[in-house]
Parts: structure tokens; C-alpha cells; sequence
């Protein structure tokens, strides 16, 4: 009989955590779930785990057993206070050497990106990088379910499922909005287990001297509920400006495919794709974007899709809710046209009430 | 004197793979192998440097001996020295594999010729994994500042560098002591023409050679296929959700499109929910 623990690890910053830790607990849940049977026969037990290093951050501890985790390491130290790559890899990897997780998952954003290569090398262990699929699957030759990791490959034109048969932690990174938030659960109970690991004075030298925020670049597309997004073709990077006054009389946010973004035509914040950020706004309006593999993993679990280009036969017409085949200049005044109207339609039936 | 080395990869242009509609296999011909984008920019980095500081640039490859070719090119952008390791053995290796031996050629090349500065690219745009420069800086145990935008100070006295890195929420200024491992992005640096003399050298350069037993520091069960805890299960095109209706505004008259657009999303119960009440 033995323990097999689905871990997560929870990204914090100031205190606040990154909504994609809970969406990984949401898959470690499910991926629980999927060796329950098999665990049951063997007598082995089953858990949902959070590793969590920070200074003072109990209380996303207790976040943590709300969206589903029965137990939370904790680390809890002064020196943790700001991430750093080398403190926060060697605590990691402290307490998993101690319970020896079967799966660990870290969210791939640029702190988890920078953590997660050196936990798996130190652990000596296998990790694949912003896998869109995430499952516990028979494979031949293995005693049990292990995780089968699926990521696009070569520039997104591909889908390669990874494997890592021998080495634990089976670690896997995860882009954010790739999965959607599990329930949060205000009863929930669970258990809070301090762990300690020691320091060398080394492992500290590495310091941060300031933090600079950059307002002007502040662009949140992840978590945006309305993306409109321009492609090559806009024809030239003014085309932005219609994409521009879209997105605003929609309260969302500006998104690009990658080619308008290697051309410089506008930042990489906004680029949506493999390369860039992974969506899922309520509403993704694509224009203009014919819609390489690369872009449309970023953007296909988005919950409703209008597709605008004028060759019919545009692969991004493929995920859309609806397409419309035409010409974005047209086709775009004629939605700012549409929305307007609906604004002063309700715009007077408030006056009308009022009245 | 200043030392610095640059891990560089060659990768095909990924903006220009397709696949095969009819077989649904990589089309591989006619597509250019470039030095990554992220590793061109960390050498311009790392040759600026160099000419403030006065110095030297070593860049290493792992890869098959096509590679010398995006050696010549490092060559040619400033580089004065570069390594090729090449094996058989070291073929269909994953991030840790390649990790273990850049880390090994690396630390084989610090003994001889000691490095204040390895510098990689954020992450290879044909994989986009970001680990191998986390990984080489674990094993070589050096502090590691990744997607770095701007180098504000490297000072060889005092023996630490201050480097800018991006985040997604703010940038950091971070100081560490050297030798220090930086991946970067390409603000870093621009990459500059080459000069005639260094374009010149770059057409004759022959690297240095490293294979398993020239090298004879590699443990075979640390390399290659043999090395990586993962392996490709399968790989197929994913699958796509069903297409929804398409609708020709050539046809129907723009306004009509949209319209017809817009109802959709309203029975979606889509546009009500993001113009907030609005219909």
C-alpha cells in the first residue's frame, strides 16, 4: 500500500495568488479521480496537494483547500518572501524528496517557467512544457496510469503526447486559462503541514534590488472577458486602431496574431497563440487572422468565436462559433454600427422607465 | 579580462512549417534553419560586453555537424570561439539530457578558460520549453536570472552583475554574484551587422569538435535517448471542435452578416453577458 499524491504548486506574489494554480488544482482533482479505481484495487490512497512557499501566506493556504486540495505544504519563511529562483527550486525540492509526489504541476507563467526546469533537474526528473492535455492514461509495460502530457509541437502544427515512465515527479508545466477554474467550496476542511528547509547562505546571494512597474505595458489578455484580435490581415499596423475601437465598445481588450507581432506592427503582450498568452475570453472576434495552429490553441476554448476574413477557406473558420467571410474593413464598422444601436436602444428604454 | 559563453541552438524557422493536408505529416523541405531569434540577441549581448569590457565570446552547440554552420554565423556577429558537440549518442535527447551536457561542456571549458557570464536565449522557438538554461544553471549550481531585457552592470572587480528581467507583473533589477547564468529576451540587444573582418574569418571557422569519447566526460548513461526520463507516446494533429456556420457577407450584405453574426451570439447568451444588459 502506498500514497500516490497529485501535487500542485501554488504561485503567489504579494500575498495574492495566480488563478492558474487553482486551474491546475481543478486538473490534479480530476487526474486523482482517474487512478481512483486502479488505486482502490491496489489498496493504495489517493491525494490532492499543494506545495506553497511564501512569507506569512496561511491564508492562501486556506484558499487553496477551498478550490480542492486536502493538504498543503507550506513553507513559510522570511527569505521567501519574493520569488527567487534558488531558494524557492531548493524548498521545492526539500519537501518533495520528503513525500515523493507522483505528479507535479506548475502553472507556465514566467515565475513558473523559471522555477520548473530547475526543480526537474534537481529532482533528476522529466517535465514537459505548456501541455494543452492533461490525463492519467494505461500505457503498455507500466504497472499504472501514468500521465500523459500533451503538448503542441514544432511552432503549434503538431500535437506530440509525452510521457515519463521511470522518474518521479512526472512534472508538467501549464500555460494559464488553459484549463477552466474548478469550484470554490467555502466549507471545504483540509490539513496545513509546516515544513521546514534549510538554507545555505548561497542560496540567498542572488538578490532583487527593485521592483520597476511598468504601467504602459500593463495589458491583461489572460483573464480578459472580450478579446478582438487583428491579424496580417489588417494590411498595415494602423489597422490596429479599427481592432482598437472594436475592442473598446465592447469593454475588451486588444489581442494580435504572431506575425503582426514580429512585425513590430504592435508589443508581444498582446499576442495570442502558442508563442504568446492562451485566452478564453466569453467572446474572441478574430480579424483578419487566418488562423495558424499556432494561434488557434490560444484561443479555441474561448467560449464564443466570431471569425472575420475574406478567404473562405481560412482555418480559423474552423473553430469559430460563426464566421463571417468578408472584408474586415466592412465588416467591422458595420458591428461598431450595430453595437451603438444596441447601446442607445437600451440608453432610452432606461430614459423611457425613468421617465 | 571578460569571458563569456553563449549557448546557442539551431532551429527551423517555425513561422514556415506546414503540414501536409493529405498526409497530415511536417513538412520539412524548404525550410530554412536559422540561429534562434533569443540566442542571436543574448550574443549580440554578450559581444557588446565584450567590447566594453575586453575579452572573449565562446559559443557552444549541441547538434548534428550542420550546426557549424550557425556557429560560422556566431562567428561572424562577434563570436571569437566556438565548440561543437556532436554525437550520435547524444541524438533524441530530452531538455534534462541536453541540460547535462551543455552543463558538462561548459564546466570542461570554465576549467580551462575561466566564465564569468553563460548566457542562453529565453527559451528555443521550435520547442518553446524554456528549461535548459534552468537546468544548466541547477547542475553547475550558479544563481540564474532568466528573461533578462537589459544588462545594467557587469563588474568584474566586485564580481557581480545587475541584470534587468521582465515579468509578467513588473521588472525586476536583480544582483548576483558571478559566474552567473542570464537566458534572455530580445531587448537585450540588437543584433548588429557583421563586420567585414569577422564575416570574413566566419566563412573558413571550423569549430571545435567535442564528441563522446574526444571529450571523454560524458557518462553514456546520462546522454540521449538514454539520459531522457521522457519520451513522444504519440503525436498527431489535434483535434479541432466542430466548425460553426459561415456566413458570406459577400452574399447577404454586410449589415446582414453581422446581424446574423450578432443573433448567434445572442442565443449564445454571449453578447448580453459582455455589453452587461445591453440587447
Amino acid at each position: 500500500m502506498s500514497a500516490r499524491r497529485f501535487w500542485v504548486f501554488i504561485e503567489q506574489e504579494e500575498g495574492k495568488a495566480h488563478p492558474v494554480s487553482w486551474e491546475l488544482l481543478g486538473v490534479a482533482s480530476r487526474l486523482a479521480s482517474e487512478v481512483k479505481e486502479e488505486a482502490d484495487a491496489a489498496g493504495d490512497t489517493v491525494h490532492v496537494e499543494c506545495i506553497l512557499l511564501g512569507n506569512q501566506v496561511e491564508a492562501i493556504a486556506q484558499e487553496a483547500i477551498r478550490y480542492g486540495a486536502e493538504r498543503v505544504y507550506l513553507v513559510d519563511e522570511p527569505e521567501l518572501e519574493s520569488y527567487r529562483n534558488c531558494p524557492y527550486y531548493k524548498s521545492i525540492v526539500g519537501v518533495a524528496r520528503k513525500y515523493e509526489p507522483e505528479v507535479l504541476l506548475i502553472g507556465a507563467t514566467t515565475l513558473g517557467r523559471d522555477l520548473a526546469g530547475a526543480v526537474a533537474t534537481s529532482l533528476r526528473t522529466g517535465l514537459t512544457a505548456d501541455c494543452t492535455g492533461l490525463e492519467m492514461g494505461e500505457v503498455k509495460g507500466a504497472k499504472q496510469r501514468l500521465l500523459l502530457a500533451t503538448r503542441p509541437a514544432f511552432g503549434g502544427n503538431i500535437m506530440a503526447t509525452i510521457l515519463c515512465r521511470q522518474s518521479r515527479p512526472q512534472m508538467s508545466s501549464v500555460r494559464p486559462r488553459v484549463f477552466p477554474m474548478p469550484p470554490y467550496n467555502s466549507e471545504a476542511v483540509g490539513e496545513i503541514v509546516r515544513e521546514e528547509v534549510p538554507l545555505d547562505e548561497k542560496d540567498t546571494e542572488a538578490c532583487i534590488l527593485e521592483f520597476i512597474h511598468d504601467q504602459a505595458e500593463s495589458v491583461d489578455i489572460e483573464y480578459a472577458d472580450v478579446i478582438v484580435s487583428g491579424g496580417r490581415g489588417l494590411g498595415t499596423p494602423e489597422g490596429f486602431k479599427l481592432i482598437e475601437e472594436l475592442a473598446h465598445e465592447l469593454g475588451g481588450v486588444v489581442g494580435a496574431s504572431r506575425p503582426c507581432v514580429d512585425a513590430g506592427w504592435i508589443s508581444y503582450a498582446h499576442q495570442v497563440g502558442q508563442s504568446g498568452r492562451t485566452v478564453r475570453p466569453k467572446l474572441y472576434i478574430a480579424a483578419g487572422i487566418s488562423g495558424a495552429l499556432q494561434h488557434k490553441v490560444g484561443m479555441q476554448n474561448s467560449d464564443f468565436i466570431i471569425a472575420i476574413n475574406s478567404d473562405p477557406n481560412a482555418p480559423i473558420f474552423e473553430v469559430a462559433d460563426v464566421g463571417i467571410v468578408g472584408d474586415l474593413f466592412e465588416v467591422i464598422p458595420a458591428m461598431l454600427k450595430d453595437i451603438k444601436a444596441r447601446k442607445e436602444q437600451v440608453l432610452s428604454l432606461s430614459k423611457e422607465a425613468l421617465a | 579580462m571578460f569571458h563569456a559563453l553563449v549557448a546557442i541552438k539551431q532551429v527551423p524557422d517555425t513561422t514556415n512549417i506546414r503540414i501536409d493536408p493529405d498526409t497530415g505529416n511536417l513538412v520539412r523541405e524548404g525550410v530554412p534553419a536559422i540561429m534562434n531569434p533569443y540566442d542571436a540577441h543574448a550574443l549580440a549581448s554578450a559581444v557588446d560586453w565584450k567590447r566594453k569590457l575586453g575579452g572573449k565570446v565562446s559559443v557552444v552547440s549541441m547538434g548534428p555537424a550542420s550546426f557549424t554552420v550557425t556557429i560560422r554565423e556566431a562567428i561572424e556577429l562577434g563570436a571569437d570561439a566556438g565548440y561543437l558537440v556532436s554525437d550520435r549518442k547524444f541524438a533524441g535527447a530530452d531538455t534534462l539530457a541536453t541540460s547535462y551536457v551543455l552543463a558538462q561542456v561548459i564546466q570542461a571549458i570554465h576549467e580551462k578558460e575561466p566564465i564569468d557570464v553563460v548566457f542562453f536565449g529565453k527559451q528555443a522557438i521550435d520547442g518553446d520549453t524554456a528549461q535548459v538554461g534552468p537546468g544548466v544553471a541547477v547542475r553547475l549550481d550558479l544563481p540564474i536570472i532568466t528573461y533578462a531585457v537589459k544588462i545594467r552592470d557587469i563588474d568584474l572587480a566586485k564580481r557581480q552583475i545587475v541584470v534587468e528581467r521582465k515579468t509578467e507583473r513588473w521588472t525586476e533589477v536583480v544582483e548576483a554574484p558571478l559566474p552567473a547564468l542570464v537566458t534572455c529576451e530580445k531587448e537585450i540587444a540588437e543584433v548588429p551587422f557583421a563586420p567585414l573582418p569577422d564575416l570574413i574569418r566566419s566563412l573558413r571557422y571550423e569549430p571545435e569538435l567535442l564528441t563522446m569519447d574526444s571529450a571523454g566526460f560524458f557518462d553514456v548513461d546520462y546522454v540521449g535517448v538514454r539520459g531522457s526520463p521522457t519520451v513522444v507516446f504519440k503525436m498527431g494533429t489535434p483535434p479541432l471542435p466542430e466548425a460553426g456556420e459561415k456566413i458570406n457577407s459577400r452574399e447577404i450584405g454586410v449589415e446582414a452578416a453581422v446581424a446574423t453574426a450578432f443573433a448567434k451570439a445572442d442565443a449564445a447568451g454571449i453578447l448580453t453577458s459582455v455589453l452587461g444588459g445591453v440587447r
